[in-house]
C-alpha cells in the first residue's frame, strides 16, 4: 500500500541529484577580476593586447591566476582586491583611453560545473553592491540637434522652391537666412511657414539687408528635451537587455537624468560599454577636394567641414566631410548585418518615410559625389564608409558596405538597431553599491533563515518524531529545489529574496503538519498504521493543493504588477510554493514510504 | 507528543458576536490611524534622497539632525529625517528632493558636513528616487492588491461557494488593513518591502481560511455530522484543525521572528509586518471568517447537492 514504483524513486533520487548540482555553483565564491573591453566598436581586444596586459602584469609581478579572452572581452583573476586594484591602474596606463578597463568579480564556479550549465544566483544590488549610473542627458546637444536639422529643412525646403537664398547660417539660438531681395524674402518666408510650421519666424529687413531669423518656440525646445529623455531611456532599455540583466532599473530622474542600475551584474566594464556607447550614424556629404583635403591635414580645416577618418582594412584614411547633417539615426526603422552584392559584409538599413524621402532628394541631387556614412560614438565621428553615390535611392532601403568585418557589421547593426540616443549621455555619477553593506545584508538574511530554520526543525522531531525527521528532510530538499531553481533561471537574488525563502520555508511545513495531522487523526480514528499513512496523505491533498493555489494567486500578481522589492520577492515566492508541494508531498511521502512500506507488521507509528 | 488535542468541539461561534465586535472596534481603529496620521511612506514612493552612514562610535542623533538641518537643503526643513538604524551607530538621513543639486553633490554636502564631527563616517549607501517614480508604484500596489483579491475571489467561489469566497477576502482584507493602522500609528517607514510583506499576509492569511474551509465543506459531507446544526459544524472543523493552525503558525511565525530578531535594519519593516500579519492572520481566519458565513447565512443545502438529500428521502 505504501510503496512506491521504482520510478518514483528514480524520479525523486534524480531531481535531489539534479538540485545538489544546479545548487553547488553558489559556494564557490567569486574572485576579484579586472575586465578589459574596447572602448568603441572598432576598438576589439585581440590576442595582441592580451599579451600585451599580461606582460606588463608579469613584469609588474601581478601575475594573474587566469587570463581569458571571452567574445571580445578580457577577463583576469587575482588573488585579491588589492592587486586587482594595483593591475587596473597597470593596465589602463598601458592600453590608453581606447580600452575601457574596469574591476569584476568572476565566480570560481568549476568548469564541469559551467559545461552542465550550472551558475551561481546573481545577488541583487542590495546583496553584492552593484552597479548604479547616474547618467545625464546633454541638453544643449539636442538643442544644437535641432537646429541642425532645422538649417536642413529650410535649405532643402528652398531649394525645393527654386527659391535663391544667401548663406544659411546656423546662430547658437537659431537658424540665419539671408535673402537677396524683399520678393525672395517673402517667397522664402511663406514657403518656410508652410513647410516648417514649428519654426518661429522673425524678420530682420534694412537697407540692402534681407534676413530672415528662425527659432523654436519654448514649447517645441522643451518638447525636443523631453522627448531626447524618453529615447534615451528607451535606448537605454535595448542597450541594457543586451547585458541580459533580469532586473535593471532604468528610470528618469529630474529633468534630463538617468539612473540606470545593474543589481548582480559584475560586468561592469561591458555594462559601462554598453550604456556609453552614444553611437548615431549621420550622413554627411563629402569634400572631394584634394586641396582642402591638404589644407585640412595641414591643420586649417575649411569652415563647414570636419576632418575624420575612414575604416579601411589597409588602415585608416583621413576623409574631409561637411559639418552639415542630412540624415540622422532618428529615421532609421531597422538595421540588419548581412552581405552585399559581392559577398562583402555589410549592413541593411531601413529607413523611415522621412527618413526615405530625404534620403532620395540627398542621393538625386550629389549622382557622381561620395557620401558619408558616420557613426558618432563617444563624440568621436568615424567614417564607416563613403560610397559614390551611383544614382538616387528610393524606398528608404539602405546599404552600407565597404571595409568591414562581419563582427563590425554586426556590431554596427546593433547600435543602430537598439535605437540611437537623441542626444548624447554624460555619466555623472557611477557608483558601486557598498560591498560591506551587501555582505552584511546577505550574512544577516541567511543566519536569520537558518536560524529559524533549525528552530522549525527541532521542533517537528520532537513533536512528530519519525514523521517530524521525514518532514524536516522534505523541507531541507525544498530549499535545495528552491536554490537550484533559481540559479537555473539565473534569478537575480535580493534581500527580499532572501525573506521570501524563510517566508517559504515558514509556510511550505504547513503542508507536512496538516499530512502529519491528519495520520494522527485516522490512528486515533482506530485505522491501521498503513492505511492511516495512506489516508492522512490522500487527505491532505485537498486542502493543501486549495491553500497552496490561493496563495500562489496573491504571489502571481505580485510578480505581475509588483516592481523592485516587491517583484524581488514574488518570484523566489512563487516559486518556493511550488517546490514546497513537490517536497512535502512526494518527497517526504518517499521517505515515509522507505521506512514504514516494506515492513510486514507495524504496530504503530511513530507520529 | 500531542499539545494540542481538544476531546470536545470548542464552541468557536458562539463567541461569534464578541468577536466581531472586537475585530470591528480594531479596524476601526486602523482605518482612524490611517485617516489621521497616514502612512510614513519610504522614498521609494515620495521621492527625495536617503543616506545611510555608520559612525566609528555611537552618534549623537540630535547633533546630526542639528547639522543636516543646518544645511537648510531645499529650505523644508520639515521633511529632513535623521534616525537610527538598528544600531546606535547606524544613521539614516532622509532628504526632501532638492531641484538644481546632483545626487552626488547633494550626498557629499551632507557628508562633508558630518565629517566635521567625525572624520570617520562612512557612507554607507546613497538612494535618489525622483517623485514621479513614486506615482507609478502606488498604482501598481493598489492594482496588484486589486488583481489578488479578484483572484482569490474567483479561485474560492468556484471551488467552495460564493459565501466562502466573499467571507475570505473580508477576514483578509481585515488584516491588511490592520498592518497598515499599526504602521500608520507609529510612523514606521512604509517601503516598498513592507508593500511586499503586506502583500504576502493576503496570501498567507487566505491560506489560513482555506485550511478551516476545506474542513468545513468536509464536515458537511460525512455521515457522522449529518445531524448537527451549521454552528457545530464549523465548531467541530475549527477545533479539528487547531492544532494545525497553531502549529503551523507557530513554524511561519518562528521564521520571521528570526528575521526580525537576526535578519538586521533592511529586513525589519518586512519582518514586522509579517508578524502583525501572522498573529492576525491566525485570529481572522478562525474568528472572522467563520463567523461571516454564518452570517450570510451558509446552509447545508450550500455546500451538499440538493440532488443527495432527494435520494436520502426515498430511502
Amino acid at each position: 500500500m505504501n510503496r512506491y514504483s521504482i520510478w518514483k524513486y528514480l524520479l525523486i533520487l534524480a531531481a535531489i541529484a539534479l538540485g545538489l548540482i544546479y545548487t553547488t555553483p553558489n559556494f564557490y565564491g567569486e574572485s576579484p577580476a579586472v575586465q578589459v573591453s574596447g572602448a568603441r566598436s572598432a576598438v576589439k581586444v585581440d590576442e595582441a593586447a592580451m599579451g600585451r596586459i599580461e606582460k606588463v602584469l608579469v613584469d609588474n609581478k601581478l601575475a594573474p591566476l587566469s587570463i581569458a579572452l571571452e567574445a571580445g572581452s578580457l577577463k583576469a583573476r587575482f588573488k585579491d582586491s588589492d592587486t586587482q586594484l594595483k593591475a587596473k591602474t597597470l593596465v589602463q596606463e598601458t592600453l590608453g583611453d581606447d580600452y575601457t578597463v574596469a574591476l569584476n568579480l568572476m565566480p570560481n564556479t568549476p568548469k564541469w560545473l559551467t559545461a552542465l550549465g550550472a551558475h551561481p544566483m546573481s545577488l541583487g544590488l542590495d546583496l553584492s553592491g552593484g552597479v548604479h549610473f547616474l547618467l545625464e542627458v546633454d541638453m544643449k546637444a539636442a538643442e544644437d540637434k535641432a537646429y541642425e536639422r532645422l538649417a536642413g529643412d529650410v535649405r532643402r525646403e528652398l531649394k525645393d522652391k527654386k527659391i535663391r537664398a544667401g548663406a544659411i547660417k546656423r546662430l547658437p539660438d537659431g537658424v540665419e537666412v539671408q535673402l537677396r531681395d524683399a520678393d525672395t524674402l517673402g517667397r522664402a518666408r511663406s514657403a518656410i511657414e508652410r513647410a516648417l510650421p514649428v519654426a518661429q519666424i522673425a524678420q530682420q529687413s534694412g537697407e540692402n539687408n534681407y534676413r530672415l531669423k528662425l527659432t523654436l518656440g519654448q514649447q517645441e525646445l522643451f518638447r525636443i528635451k523631453t522627448d531626447a529623455v524618453k529615447q534615451n531611456i528607451a535606448t537605454l532599455h535595448n542597450r541594457v537587455n543586451e547585458l541580459g540583466t533580469t532586473e535593471p532599473v532604468i528610470q528618469q530622474q529630474g529633468a534630463e537624468r538617468i539612473v540606470v542600475q545593474l543589481p548582480g551584474v559584475q560586468d561592469t566594464a561591458r555594462a559601462k560599454d554598453i550604456i556609453g556607447r552614444t553611437a548615431t550614424l549621420e550622413v554627411r556629404m563629402v569634400n572631394e577636394d584634394q586641396a582642402a583635403l591638404g589644407d585640412a591635414l595641414r591643420g586649417s580645416v575649411p569652415a563647414g567641414f570636419e576632418l575624420m577618418e575612414e575604416l579601411d582594412a589597409r588602415g585608416n584614411r583621413p576623409i574631409l566631410v561637411r559639418k552639415e547633417v542630412e540624415l540622422t539615426g532618428e529615421n532609421i526603422n531597422d538595421a540588419q548585418a548581412g552581405f552585399d552584392d559581392h559577398g562583402q559584409p555589410a549592413v541593411h538599413i531601413n529607413l523611415d518615410s522621412a527618413g526615405a524621402n530625404i534620403f532620395r532628394q540627398v542621393t538625386a541631387e550629389n549622382i557622381g559625389k561620395r557620401m558619408a556614412m558616420v557613426l558618432i560614438e563617444k563624440g568621436k565621428g568615424q567614417v564607416v564608409t563613403a560610397p559614390v553615390i551611383r544614382s538616387e535611392i528610393g524606398g528608404g532601403r539602405v546599404q552600407i558596405s565597404g571595409s568591414m568585418t562581419t563582427a563590425d557589421a554586426n556590431d554596427t547593426a546593433l547600435l543602430l538597431r537598439a535605437g540611437s540616443l537623441a542626444a548624447p549621455m554624460n555619466f555623472v555619477e557611477e557608483r558601486t553599491i557598498g560591498p560591506s553593506l551587501g555582505k552584511e545584508n546577505i550574512q544577516k538574511g541567511f543566519s536569520s533563515t537558518l536560524y529559524g530554520f533549525a528552530a522549525i526543525v527541532v521542533f517537528m522531531v520532537i513533536y512528530y518524531r519519525v514523521f517530524g525527521l521525514t518532514a524536516s528532510f522534505s523541507l531541507a530538499v525544498n530549499v535545495l529545489f528552491l536554490i537550484a531553481l533559481l540559479s537555473v533561471l539565473r534569478t537575480t537574488l535580493t534581500l527580499p529574496g532572501i525573506a521570501a525563502i524563510a517566508l517559504t520555508l515558514g509556510m511550505a511545513i504547513d503542508s507536512n503538519v496538516l499530512i502529519n495531522e491528519r495520520i494522527r487523526e485516522e490512528v486515533r480514528a482506530g485505522m491501521p498504521p498503513q492505511t492511516a499513512i495512506k489516508a492522512g496523505y490522500e487527505h491532505a491533498w485537498a486542502t493543501i493543493l486549495d491553500s497552496n493555489i490561493t496563495t500562489l494567486i496573491a504571489g502571481v500578481a505580485l510578480l505581475i504588477f509588483g516592481s523592485g522589492a516587491v517583484r524581488g520577492f514574488a518570484v523566489v515566492h512563487c516559486l518556493g510554493i511550488v517546490t514546497s508541494m513537490f517536497s512535502s508531498v512526494v518527497v517526504s511521502r518517499g521517505l515515509v514510504n522507505l521506512i514504514y512500506g516494506y515492513r510486514r507488521k507495524v504496530k504503530s507509528l511513530a507520529v | 507528543m500531542e499539545l494540542f488535542h481538544f476531546k470536545k468541539d470548542i464552541p468557536f461561534m458562539s463567541y461569534g458576536k464578541l468577536t466581531t465586535t472586537i475585530s470591528l472596534v480594531t479596524f476601526l481603529l486602523a482605518v482612524f490611524f490611517l485617516v489621521a496620521r497616514g502612512l510614513n511612506l519610504s522614498v521609494e514612493f515620495t521621492g527625495g534622497t536617503v543616506l545611510e552612514v555608520r559612525y566609528s562610535q555611537p552618534a549623537d542623533l540630535n547633533q546630526v539632525r542639528h547639522q543636516v538641518e543646518g544645511l537648510k537643503l531645499g529650505g523644508q526643513s520639515k521633511e529632513i529625517q535623521v534616525q537610527a538604524l538598528g544600531t546606535t551607530r547606524d544613521v539614516m538621513i532622509r532628504l526632501p528632493t532638492v531641484a538644481g543639486a546632483t545626487s552626488a553633490q547633494l550626498s557629499e554636502t551632507v557628508m562633508a558636513e558630518l565629517r566635521k564631527t567625525d572624520a570617520q563616517v562612512e557612507r554607507r549607501k546613497v538612494e535618489f528616487v525622483g517623485p514621479s517614480v513614486g506615482d507609478e508604484l502606488v498604482t501598481h500596489g493598489l492594482t496588484a492588491l486589486l488583481l489578488v483579491c479578484v483572484g482569490i475571489i474567483i479561485y474560492l467561489a468556484i471551488r467552495f461557494e460564493w459565501r466562502f469566497a466573499v467571507s475570505a477576502i473580508l477576514a483578509n482584507l481585515h488584516d491588511v488593513v490592520i498592518i497598515l493602522g499599526v504602521f500608520a500609528f507609529f510612523q514606521w517607514e512604509f517601503s516598498l518591502t513592507v508593500l511586499a510583506a503586506v502583500l504576502a499576509v493576503l496570501g498567507y492569511s487566505v491560506n489560513e481560511s482555506v485550511v478551516v474551509f476545506d474542513r468545513i465543506r468536509e464536515n458537511f459531507r460525512k455521515a457522522g455530522m449529518r445531524g448537527r446544526s451549521v454552528t457545530e459544524v464549523i465548531d467541530n472543523a475549527i477545533t479539528a484543525t487547531m492544532s494545525r493552525t497553531l502549529i503551523t503558525h507557530g513554524s511561519t511565525e518562528t521564521m520571521v521572528l528570526a528575521m526580525l530578531i537576526f535578519g538586521g535594519p533592511a529586513l525589519h519593516g518586512f519582518a514586522m509586518a509579517l508578524t502583525i500579519g501572522i498573529v492576525f492572520g491566525i485570529y481572522s481566519s478562525v474568528l472572522v471568517a467563520s463567523p461571516l458565513l454564518l452570517l450570510f447565512g451558509l446552509t447545508r443545502e450550500n455546500m451538499v447537492k440538493p440532488v443527495k438529500v432527494k435520494d436520502e428521502a426515498v430511502v
